[in-house]
């Protein structure tokens, strides 16, 4: 496969989410998460009359979720997994906690978008606590969307502040899941995870040579 | 258990709960919390309490208002650390509130096992991490799982849109979340409710949670909360 590369990098967090979107197959029900990977909703594939193409799963129960409420549209009774208010789409359905995590872990949604502080070369997945001692850990349901989706992508920085990568051979963070990652979407690459080892799916203004030096994973590609 | 009652004020529908006691308390965020359920409990005194659900109370209001009056023992719940989410931090870090932190799902399976009558079961959620440690694992067909044991409450507050006299509930958009599974788990099941409409007048086929699980009901006028904070 050819190593793609739009010529300019590293991407804003705005342009990951729109390559992601992109890569989501039409016709998919998918899990956006919270925070960063919810901007992929701007993103989404419609069909030929512009309506959305995948159909979005909330896990406070709900499919069919729509953008972000404003103004009057705004209705405590409607959030989604933020916390943040949301509209419905023709078609939506409502349902209780009990057969939105059935969904999951029944393997029905095909694709989640999670954020990630580490994931290993394996697809093991650490998103959910630092495993300092004064970090309140909180997990939501990172943990049954992890093992239940078809496909997990992460989307992430590929460097920490001081320049650590969270591509690693092994996670150092506490798990949320052990080998349930199949790509990796950050601002430098993206990254898929293959039983022979992790693929170089594209380049975001870095060099193969220099991506290799600065992620300690061997690197296929 | 006899049929739903319909009390005339949320003081009557918390009556009696007993210090110690387990409650199970819908909502997700600010959406679907009884809130006057909770308003209720702190005047009625009880302490010692164990709560279970999905959060550990946001801003000053609802669970964290009962956190904040030092009745509650320990949370469970799957997302205790909020943007606003200080009082339970506070408590936390003084050591003053146990916490069992639950991934969501298992959560909501193990409320619903319980209200089913299961005794336990093999989930694959957690596997391999630290939310798994020490528990009893079992592979079956080639993948690995967890067992999971039910989670039983005293009581359930819950608050849905409508309920009729006898107690069928109806719920409204993502307000419903564990409502529906809650009513199931509890020796009493306590709804705050927006309207109740006599006998014959839900739909039987949009009925959510049917009469047999609700043992008491309450009239709250709803309140406008939202991320952005009570309007």
């Amino acid at each position: 496969m050819d190593i793609r590369d739009p010529g300019h990098g590293p991407l804003s967090m705005d342009e990951l989410a729109a390559i992601i979107g992109h890569d989501i197959p039409p016709g998919s029900y998918v899990n956006l998460g919270i925070g960063q990977p919810t901007k992929i909703g701007d993103h989404l594939p419609t069909d030929a009359d512009g309506n959305p193409a995948v159909i979005l799963h909330t896990e406070n129960g709900m499919l069919g979720m729509g953008p972000a409420a404003a103004g009057d549209a705004i209705d405590p009774d409607l959030t989604n997994a933020g916390k943040v208010p949301v509209t419905e789409l023709p078609g939506a359905a409502y349902f209780h906690h009990a057969d939105s995590f059935a969904m999951m872990r029944g393997g029905h949604l095909d694709v989640c978008v999670l954020g990630a502080y580490q994931v290993s070369a394996r697809g093991d997945l650490a998103n959910w606590h630092t495993g300092k001692p004064d970090d309140i850990p909180a997990v939501g349901g990172a943990m049954d969307l992890a093992i239940g989706a078809k496909d997990v992508y992460v989307m992430m920085t590929l460097f920490t502040r001081n320049g650590e990568a969270k591509l690693v051979p092994e996670c150092t963070y506490p798990l949320t899941g052990t080998g349930c990652v199949s790509r990796v979407y950050t601002d430098y690459a993206a990254f898929g995870i293959e039983p022979d080892g992790v693929r170089v799916l594209a380049t975001y203004g870095i060099s193969l040579a220099d991506l290799r030096q600065r992620v300690h994973v061997k690197l296929l590609g | 258990m006899s049929r739903a009652q319909v009390l005339e004020t949320a003081d009557q529908a918390v009556a009696g709960i007993e210090d110690g006691s387990t409650v199970l308390v819908g909502g997700f965020g600010l959406a679907g919390i009884p809130f006057d359920l909770i308003d209720a409990l702190i005047r009625q005194g009880a302490k010692d309490l164990v709560i279970v659900s999905n959060n550990a109370g946001n801003g000053d209001v609802g669970l964290a208002a009962l956190l904040a009056a030092g009745r509650v023992r320990k949370v469970m719940c799957s997302f205790p650390r909020q943007s606003d989410s200080w009082v339970f931090d506070r408590l936390y870090r003084e050591g003053k509130i146990e916490l069992d932190v639950v991934p969501q799902g298992n959560l909501a399976e193990r409320i619903r096992a319980a209200g089913a009558g299961i005794g336990a079961f093999f989930c694959p959620t957690a596997v391999g991490t630290p939310l798994a440690a020490g528990k009893e694992t079992r592979e079956i067909d080639g993948r690995t799982y967890v067992l999971e044991y039910p989670i039983k409450g005293d009581y359930a507050f819950i608050a849905a849109y409508r309920a009729d006299t006898i107690g069928n509930l109806v719920y409204r958009k993502t307000a419903r979340n564990f409502g529906p599974v809650m009513a199931t788990a509890a020796t009493t099941t306590i709804a705050q409710v927006s309207e109740v409409v006599p006998v014959g007048a839900l739909d039987p086929e949009t009925v959510v949670t049917p009469s047999i699980y609700v043992d008491r009901i309450v009239v709250a006028a709803a309140r406008r909360h939202t991320a952005q904070g009570a309007r």
